[in-house]
């Protein structure tokens, strides 16, 4: 039990995936224009993450493993997250189109989100087993959503602030996530 | 005692009553002329029932409601009517709307009216309908006709009745003389309203603390007859309609819903008292109370002001001071706004003419970036987030504006009042508001225009439907006569009506039966004769026409000449084509 | 045969990712049919936000041809009488920046017009019948034929076709219902040299000197 609180709290929020590790920042900085999308994202992606991390798993443990074929790793993990965001993406388009249309291209690029691939190589990496995976992937999820839906509500309030020009759109933007950044470092040695 | 609730936030600006109460309620010389607006409350506006010339009693109705929410205008003194057309009235935009004006006589004659004493036994429908022809509107400043908001409809029973007598804002002591010296007909009112709703529950009258000889007026009147007066402390904005239910009863009215839905309703004390007059002495709404007050008029007190009354008069008779102050209110110094001019008239809905000096209320500062302090959120009565309205009405964000509940908003100026920066806050959110019922009503339109052109596309494609049926029917019946022999020459239709497409076989004989046909249509020579003559007459007409219009082209010497006089020789020719027509006929 | 595999790990490889792709071929198969999809619902959700005056000064011969060219990616700054207000919406439900109107397709005029046909010089065509998208004249061949001011939305398609001239477009006056707040001006603009928001590339009588 203790083991599974400190396996969220530090993928959630000491080795936030985003702000820590610095993964997945494309979709964190392209979608983060409105809360609704966001939140929409942040769902998307830790379906994803879960669905990612389980699957990965099994295929490792199952496949790779015993066939001696871990330098297939990457090529075989890839397979496994296009197939789970190809699946994920044709329940948006038939539930929420109008979600569909705003994720626009971000919904198949969470394939190449580095964050995906990078939990299922660290789950791997650091050989744990099937429920600690699978909850290291939720909680990577978990963080991501929480922080891509902190930074939206920003962004909201940054667009009708008084930015000065020169600080308009990405800029101003990327100053508040470095900011988040400094704040998240803030937990390193929680646990 | 009855328990009281604090409401979130408010303010206590200073109250600045004490200077209009020194004396009774005065009355004014009748002015020479009195307008009164046709809208002077919520709902669609009267329609005038007099014209111009037509002497008129106090009291007449001059104008009928139009519809349900709507209420008539009486004669607010006896003369003659001397005008119906646009002028200026108290309204910010400083435009004009359609007035009656009338002559004063001097005589102020009533018209014959009788009141019943008998309220109790009276049907509620038959005390309400009276309400109504009275033109009682509410009077505490939204002006809501009483007589719609006293039929709440039999499903919605009626536990609580409130009276409110606030009167928050400062410089404004209305209601407070009235109730020093109408205590009595007051509570009188408040008894017919019982009447009305069937006997609610509970009645209580609020008011504030800082009236204690209004309370100590009322206090013998309502002695054995179920009415409370509740006393509470003194808070800006206390005296709304939802602040006043939360502070009396703890309920909260849920946004969007009338005080009717939570079994309640809520009436202003001056409204109460027009009740009064109107069911027990038969006197429609043609007088109120109105404070004049401020430091540029010589005398403040309280006035029994006739509808219609100009404010210039008002403030001439209270020796106004144009130099010592820039502006008159209408209104308190938190809701009120500044009259375009004083040739405007009181409303019903006048509670307050106030004229500042300039030392009273200093003129605007200019207004500095928000600082995001948070007063504002502190001070909103209604719990709203004034700061996040601000940042989204100044973004034009329609959608988020709704979402922080913008038309929760009561417009009470508290936030404004302790803004830092000194930004107008509330014209942001009336601003917002105009702009998102703008919004809402072009969408209504938009879908109504959707609507007719989708209308307009499936009548031309049935219109084209139906023809390619009849198209495809000729043509079956053309086939099936090539099969079936062919027919004898048809008949021609002496009266000129279209015969029926006989079936004929070979090309010549269907030229043949062609012309015969047209030949037919020509009908007999004096059809055609009448025909062309009226040709050439509307010709003749259009020729004139045409020839009027060249000679103006000319005089003015505009670069349609050539155009024109095309024209004009065109229709001459016509002409001679049918005179000539004409004479072969008759020849 | 498993030992076939371990032993030969070309094979073994080839065999793994075959084996994998077919499975999630499979899957991902069975899911495209169950999560079929029907039609487009965002070009009713984009014509439900523009202003349904069918004028085609964007290009298209309605607004709801418009939408659907809006679904395909097309710019949606091209509706005059939609204006800003109708571009920002329509921004904000794609989440795509907002551009400013673009003045090939006309013009966002403040004033409200509605068609006028002056009744002396109509001949009874019936052109502008059959031109107006709404059906908003009345009238029937070589009968009078009047706008009703209601239904008009000034889309101005029926001033070309009349063969006589006669019809204007008139603005619509405000009423003191129509009458709205205006915004205040944005707090802060105390300093008469600050540009805050402005390019300092624009020369004024101080600087061209």
């Amino acid at each position: 039990m203790q083991e599974f609180a400190v396996i969220l709290v530090s993928s959630i929020l000491i080795n936030n995936y985003v702000l820590v590790q610095f993964l997945g920042l494309c979709p964190f900085m392209g979608v983060s224009n409105k809360l609704e999308s966001a939140i929409g994202m942040a769902a998307a992606t830790t379906f994803v993450l879960t669905l990612t991390a389980m699957a990965s798993y099994v295929v490792n443990a199952l496949v790779l493993e015993p066939l001696g074929l871990i330098y297939l790793r990457t090529i075989a993990f890839i397979l496994v997250i296009a197939a789970v965001v190809q699946f994920t993406k044709m329940f948006i388009e038939k539930t929420s189109p109008l979600l569909y249309r705003v994720l626009g291209v971000f919904l198949p690029l969470i394939t190449t989100n580095c964050a995906v691939l990078g939990v299922a190589l660290q789950n791997t990496s650091k050989d744990l087993n099937f429920v600690q995976s699978s909850l290291y992937g939720f909680g990577a999820g978990a963080g991501f959503s929480l922080v891509l839906i902190f930074f939206s509500a920003m962004r909201e309030r940054l667009a009708s602030a008084d930015v000065p020009v020169s600080f308009r759109g990405a800029a101003i933007a990327m100053i508040t996530a470095g900011l988040m950044s400094l704040a998240f470092m803030g937990f390193s040695g929680l646990v | 005692m009855n328990k009281t609730w604090v409401t979130p936030g408010g303010v206590h600006p200073p109250e600045n009553k004490h200077q209009s109460v020194t004396q009774s309620i005065g009355q004014l010389p009748i002015p020479e002329t009195l307008v009164i607006p046709l809208s002077q409350h919520i709902g669609a506006a009267a329609i005038p029932c007099v014209e111009i010339g037509q002497t008129v009693l106090k009291g007449q109705v001059i104008a009928k409601p139009a519809g349900v929410v709507s209420i008539p205008m009486h004669a607010p003194t006896s003369g003659t009517v001397s005008a119906i057309e646009h002028r200026p009235i108290a309204h910010s935009s400083g435009m004009l709307a359609p007035c009656i004006e009338i002559t004063s006589d001097g005589a102020d004659t009533w018209i014959e009216h009788e009141g019943i004493s008998d309220y109790e036994h009276i049907s509620p429908a038959k005390l309400v309908e009276m309400v109504g022809n009275a033109g009682i509107s509410g009077m505490g400043g939204a002006g809501f006709p009483s007589a719609v908001k006293l039929n709440p409809g039999r499903q919605r029973p009626i536990d609580t009745l409130i009276i409110n007598a606030t009167e928050c804002e400062p410089y404004i002591t209305a209601d407070d003389s009235a109730i020093r010296e109408r205590a009595e007909e007051i509570v009188e009112g408040i008894k017919i309203l019982s009447a009305i709703l069937d006997h609610p529950n509970h009645i209580m009258i609020g008011i504030e603390d800082n009236k204690p000889e209004a309370i100590e007026a009322l206090a013998p009147h309502v002695e054995g007859t179920g009415i409370s007066v509740v006393v509470f402390p003194t808070k800006y904005p206390s005296g709304g309609e939802k602040q006043l239910i939360y502070i009396l009863t703890g309920k909260e009215l849920p946004s969007g819903k009338l005080p009717a839905d939570i079994g309640m309703v809520c009436l202003n004390i001056g409204t109460t008292y027009a009740i009064k007059r109107a069911i027990i002495d038969g006197e429609p709404l043609v007088s109120r109370v109105t404070t004049v007050t401020g430091d540029a008029v010589g005398i403040q007190r309280n006035y029994d002001t006739l509808i219609g009354t100009p404010v210039s008069h008002l403030l001439a008779h209270n020796e106004y001071n144009e130099q010592a102050g820039g502006r008159v209110v209408m209104g308190g110094p938190m809701m009120g706004f500044t009259l375009p001019s004083a040739e405007v008239p009181i409303v019903k809905t006048t509670n307050c003419i106030l004229a500042p000096s300039y030392a009273e209320i200093p003129d605007d500062e200019p207004a500095q970036p928000c600082i995001r302090c948070g007063m504002c959120a502190e001070a909103c009565p209604a719990s709203l987030l004034p700061q996040q309205l601000f940042w989204y009405a100044q973004a034009q964000d329609h959608e988020r504006l709704e979402a922080h509940n913008l038309f929760d908003c009561i417009e009470c100026g508290a936030c404004s009042y302790v803004c830092p920066s000194n930004i107008p806050l509330v014209q942001y959110y009336r601003a917002a508001k105009g702009e998102i019922r703008h919004a809402r009503d072009e969408k209504v339109k938009a879908d109504h225009a959707r609507e007719r052109f989708e209308f307009h596309k499936e009548r031309i494609e049935q219109a084209e439907r139906e023809k390619e049926a009849k198209r495809a029917a000729r043509r079956e019946a053309a086939l099936k006569a090539k099969a079936n022999p062919p027919a004898a020459d048809k008949i021609n239709g002496a009266s000129g009506t279209k015969p029926e497409a006989k079936p004929s076989s070979s090309a010549a004989e269907i030229i043949a039966a062609a012309q015969a046909r047209a030949a037919a249509k020509q009908a007999s020579p004096e059809d055609q004769k009448a025909k062309l003559e009226r040709t050439i007459a509307a010709t003749e007409q259009r020729l004139i026409v045409a020839e009027e219009k060249l000679a103006e082209a000319i005089a003015s010497d505009s670069d349609k000449q050539a155009v024109l006089s095309a024209a004009v020789e065109n229709t001459r020719q016509k002409l001679q084509q049918s005179k000539t027509k004409l004479a072969e006929l008759t020849a | 045969m498993i030992e076939l595999i371990s032993q030969n790990p070309i094979l073994a490889a080839l065999v793994a990712l075959v084996g994998l792709a077919i499975l999630f071929g499979a899957l991902l198969g069975f899911a495209a049919e169950k999560f079929k999809v029907e039609g487009d619902p965002i070009v009713e959700q984009i014509d439900e936000l523009l202003p349904q005056t069918q004028c085609g000064q964007c290009g298209f011969p309605g607004c709801r041809p418009y939408a659907e060219s809006i679904a395909n990616g097309d710019e949606i700054n091209k509706c005059p009488p939609g204006g800003q207000s109708t571009i920002n919406a329509i921004a904000n439900l794609l989440d795509v920046p907002a551009p400013e109107l673009d003045a090939e397709h006309g013009e966002e005029s403040e004033v409200k017009t509605v068609a006028y046909i002056r009744e002396d010089e109509c001949i009874g065509c019936t052109k502008c019948i059959q031109a107006c998208p709404v059906d908003a004249i009345l009238g029937a061949a070589k009968l009078m034929h009047t706008v009703i001011a209601d239904e008009c939305t000034g889309c101005d398609l029926c001033v070309e076709p009349c063969p006589v001239d006669c019809i204007d477009m008139l603005p619509v006056e405000e009423t003191i219902a129509d009458w709205r707040w205006s915004i205040p001006v944005q707090p802060g603009q105390m300093i008469a040299t600050d540009r805050r928001g402005e390019l300092a590339s624009q020369p004024n009588s101080e600087d061209a000197a």
